[in-house]
């Protein structure tokens, strides 16, 4: 996968340097220094050969860090080191989803790297939205402590809070996390399923989630409620929904309708999402899939008569 | 020159070598001489592979040809957190697919972190006809109709345990596939399953498997239930419970308190999902002689958890949610006198302020009170440099400390400081620990100390830490013992990696993400230590396509002797080492 298709240039590009990343011209003596030692024998005394700046602590071997390094406090804010960070940030902000946990794919890492922000973090968390993977507690202590308060449960209504959950037995009633795949898209997602509480906020998150690694994206087929709202019988099958779905078509997503959303249930089959009322397809969900139209079977396609 | 190696006839060697089980004491055995290394590895019965990726099945079969039992672990630790992407690998079935030829005589099967299908489940069932253990630890990939192809299969299945792994859960009925005539089951652990076994075929098994020693249920047993299932099974040793509440009803409580008080075995108890409270007493029968107590799913207040706990004199292994509070500890360093772990986990653990009175005092307490602890594992939101250097000398015998400030980033909350100088304690006075997690604010300083302390520190984790290159630096040269290194967001880079390079063929593996790390060190680590794997892991896409200079998101370099894996999902990315260059 690598290519080496301009070896001078990668080896000077590889060059060991002294600079953080993105400083191009490292100082003269240190790339001598570099020429004369093997770069896999550097020790401590190379840190120790450059000059001291007076606001440095010293390290165990009388090193000091030069200030020839920008980045010499991760603290300091230092213009020419943000510029390789902001390449980090290349993440969307909105690809923060709802709810408590945050996917795999996380982009509140730009927060971390920005360095006037580093000031800052050292105060409590606040609005910018939950780490990826922190606190470090598996998924399934996540949601630990039942009842919509933080509060401690009081005997009393202990029995009252048991909770059948039907995934896997690691999401106990607060955060029902489902696998959402999407065709073309290599790298899965995770959606709390429980942080919505209808199918249009639903698709308007799987939006967000999937938006960027692909041009068009249109989950019209959910955007419609009134399928389901005290209407069973004419969604049978899903062929009410097309007409539905033609005259709604959530304004969420721009696009020419190429994708829908199907999910898996407590069954192993596979669904439409938007056939039944929104508790029934939380109760019964297990993962989630976004689909091209065109994949679908014939029947979703065709028209009102089975 | 006599060869002493021939004086002995081999079968005496083999002999001698089979009381020494310690892989390390293996490993040095082969390395006397030529014959000593053929005979360790005609007679090496058991094989830890620590990283599937460090050696090929292909290889660990040619050498051990007479393996009975092994012990596998795939994806690295922080995985558990979902810093590892699905698909990234960790696949058993090359091992099974290996093993299934080779070793027809395979009894023993234990893995952790690994990918495990059902059609590796049926290999398993079909390959090994003396199969009698499998362990999967935090696992995936499997479903239920895996679990019944071992079920119905394995006549000599004694332990199937699965512990915190992901499994698709299909159908209840896999357990009703052990034949009537199956009784040599000892530990059954389906703690993790979602949906309800077959009840009534799991009371048939309890009930004839007379050398059960482990029962651990899963939540959807309920409590109702428990008694009878206890009475077929008054030996064991190890029980996990269901879901541990019911509507409060006398006749079940006796029934309950009755069956316990049989159990006059029993040492470790687990499960309590749901617990009420007032089914509580139904174990004060047991709890005197109980050494291990689960009750990390119990959300019950400080009183309730107390009541329990303070009988439990014989307690050496306790995990429990902070709703035991600075109070309950307390009691518990009364209480228990012989306590070696504690675990307390978070019960709000995203919630930004306290919401309950658990703070660094409790953890204080018990270091006083317990002078036999040595594993510590403690999630709270406050933490001093005083408190952790108290507990640093109260505990000396220390080997095991991660502790957790739930805020990242989080200073000593009396004088605002980081809290260098508090773990720095803890190296310092615990001189036989090893493993070490870190939190809160932490300058380059704390590393100097745990470079300069940490002599047997043999797994460390970092997260939001850290000023300059020179805390990696500390790190990497000074720990002489260290074999997982494992660092989140800090701010670390190249200078530390690469002046320590040799450093890494010396351990297990090193993971590094949100951090500084250049693509172009990884392609000179790459490059230049070519017994490495050095794996970037990147979901933007090619690192081709960014500079040089642009940070990694995700770096993960482990020792190899079996090269590049073959594996690889879409967004990882191997650096090539040169004698791959050579060719073109």
């Amino acid at each position: 996968m690598w290519q080496r298709n301009h070896k001078s240039s990668e080896e000077r590009k590889l060059e060991l340097r002294l600079g953080p990343p993105g400083e191009e011209s490292p100082n003269e003596s240190i790339k001598k220094c570099n020429r004369e030692r093997n770069e896999s024998s550097l020790t401590l005394g190379y840190f120790s050969t450059q000059k001291i700046s007076s606001s440095d602590k010293p390290g165990p071997g009388g090193a000091m860090l030069p200030s020839a390094w920008p980045s010499t406090s991760y603290h300091q804010h230092q213009p020419k080191a943000k510029a390789s960070f902001l390449q980090l940030q290349s993440c969307p902000k909105n690809m923060i989803v709802m709810g408590k946990d945050v996917p795999q794919l996380c982009c509140v890492e730009n927060k971390t790297f920005s360095p006037s922000s580093a000031n800052t973090a050292v105060s409590k968390r606040t609005a910018s939205g939950p780490v990826v993977g922190w606190p470090p507690i598996r998924s399934f202590r996540k949601n630990i402590a039942s009842g919509s308060t933080s509060k401690l449960p009081s005997g009393s209504h202990q029995h009252q809070h048991v909770v059948k959950d039907k995934v896997a037995g690691k999401n106990s009633g607060k955060g029902l996390f489902v696998k959402i795949n999407m065709d073309g898209v290599p790298i899965g997602r995770k959606v709390d399923i429980n942080a919505y509480d209808s199918y249009e906020k639903l698709s308007s998150a799987v939006d967000e989630l999937f938006r960027g690694l692909l041009v068009e994206l249109n989950l019209s087929h959910v955007g419609s409620s009134s399928c389901y709202s005290g209407q069973r019988d004419s969604c049978a099958g899903g062929n009410q929904n097309k007409e539905e779905e033609k005259k709604a078509n959530t304004g969420l997503l721009v696009g020419s309708g190429e994708y829908t959303l199907v999910y898996e249930d407590n069954e192993g089959d596979r669904m439409l999402v938007g056939d039944v009322p929104w508790h029934m397809f939380v109760s019964t969900v297990k993962r989630v899939r976004v689909l091209k139209r065109s994949d679908l079977p014939a029947f979703t396609h065709s028209s009102k008569q089975n | 020159m006599p060869r002493l190696a021939y004086s002995f006839p081999e079968e005496v060697l083999e002999h001698v070598f089979s009381f020494i089980e310690c892989d390390k004491d293996r490993g040095s055995i082969s390395l006397v001489c030529k014959s000593w290394y053929e005979i360790e590895a005609w007679c090496r019965r058991r094989v830890f592979v620590g990283n599937c990726y460090a050696v090929s099945p292909a290889t660990v079969v040619k050498r051990f040809p007479k393996v009975r039992s092994v012990a596998i672990k795939g994806k690295p630790h922080f995985a558990d957190f979902n810093l590892v992407p699905e698909g990234w690998g960790a696949y058993v079935f090359p091992w099974i697919k290996a093993m299934a030829a080779a070793y027809p005589w395979l009894q023993e099967i234990r893995l952790k972190r690994m990918v495990i299908t059902d059609e590796c489940l049926e290999l398993i069932a079909k390959s090994f006809k003396n199969f009698s253990v499998l362990v999967l630890t935090s696992c995936e990939g499997f479903t239920t109709d895996g679990l019944a192809a071992i079920t119905a299969n394995c006549r000599n299945l004694r332990e199937l345990e699965l512990r915190e792994s992901e499994v698709e859960d299909i159908c209840g009925h896999w357990l009703s596939h052990f034949p009537d005539s199956y009784t040599s089951l000892v530990s059954l652990n389906i703690s993790c399953l979602g949906n309800e076994v077959n009840l009534s075929a799991l009371e048939r098994l309890v009930s004839r498997c007379t050398n059960l020693q482990t029962l651990r249920l899963n939540r959807a047993v309920p409590l109702e239930k428990l008694a009878n299932l206890l009475r077929g099974a008054p030996q064991l040793v190890e029980l996990g419970t269901g879901t541990y509440s019911t509507e409060m009803r006398p006749e079940v409580f006796a029934n309950l308190a009755e069956a316990f008080s049989g159990c006059k075995q029993l040492k470790s108890l687990s499960g309590f999902w749901d617990v009420l409270p007032s089914y509580l007493p139904a174990l004060y029968p047991v709890c005197s002689s109980l050494t291990s107590l689960n009750l990390s799913y119990a959300t019950i207040q400080s009183s309730d958890l107390i009541k329990l706990v303070s009988q439990c004199e014989s307690l050496q292994r306790l995990w429990v949610l902070d709703y035991i509070e600075d109070a309950g500890l307390e009691v518990i360093a009364a209480s228990c006198k012989d306590l070696r772990e504690l675990r307390v986990f978070p019960s709000d653990p995203f919630g930004l302020e306290p919401n309950v009175a658990l703070t660094e005092q409790g953890l204080v307490s018990v270091s006083e009170g317990c002078t036999k602890l040595q594993s510590v594992l403690y999630f709270c939101r406050q933490m001093s440099n005083a408190a952790l250097d108290t507990i640093a000398r109260n505990r000396p015998n220390m080997t095991r400390f991660r502790l957790c400030i739930i805020e990242p980033r989080a200073p000593d909350y009396l004088t605002r400081e980081p809290l260098d100088a508090g773990f720095g304690a803890i190296v310092e006075h615990c001189k036989d620990l090893r493993r070490l997690s870190l939190s809160g604010l932490l300058s380059d300083r704390v590393f100097e100390y745990i470079g300069t302390y940490g002599k047997k520190l043999e797994m460390l984790s970092v997260a939001f830490a850290g000023d300059t290159d020179l805390g990696l630096h500390h790190v990497l040269s000074g720990c002489d013992n260290l074999r997982k290194l494992e660092i989140r967001d800090c701010p670390f880079g190249d200078k530390a990696l690469l002046a320590n390079a040799a450093k890494l063929e010396t351990m297990r593996s090193l993971w590094m993400s949100s951090c500084l790390v250049s693509y172009g060190a990884c392609k000179l680590l790459g490059l230049k230590l070519p017994r490495l794997n050095v794996e970037v892991i990147d979901e933007r896409g090619p690192p081709d396509s960014r500079p040089d200079s642009s940070p990694v998101e995700k770096l993960y370099i482990y020792r190899t002797v079996s090269g590049p894996r073959l594996d690889m999902p879409g967004y990882v990315w191997r650096m090539e080492d040169d004698s791959a260059l050579r060719v073109s």
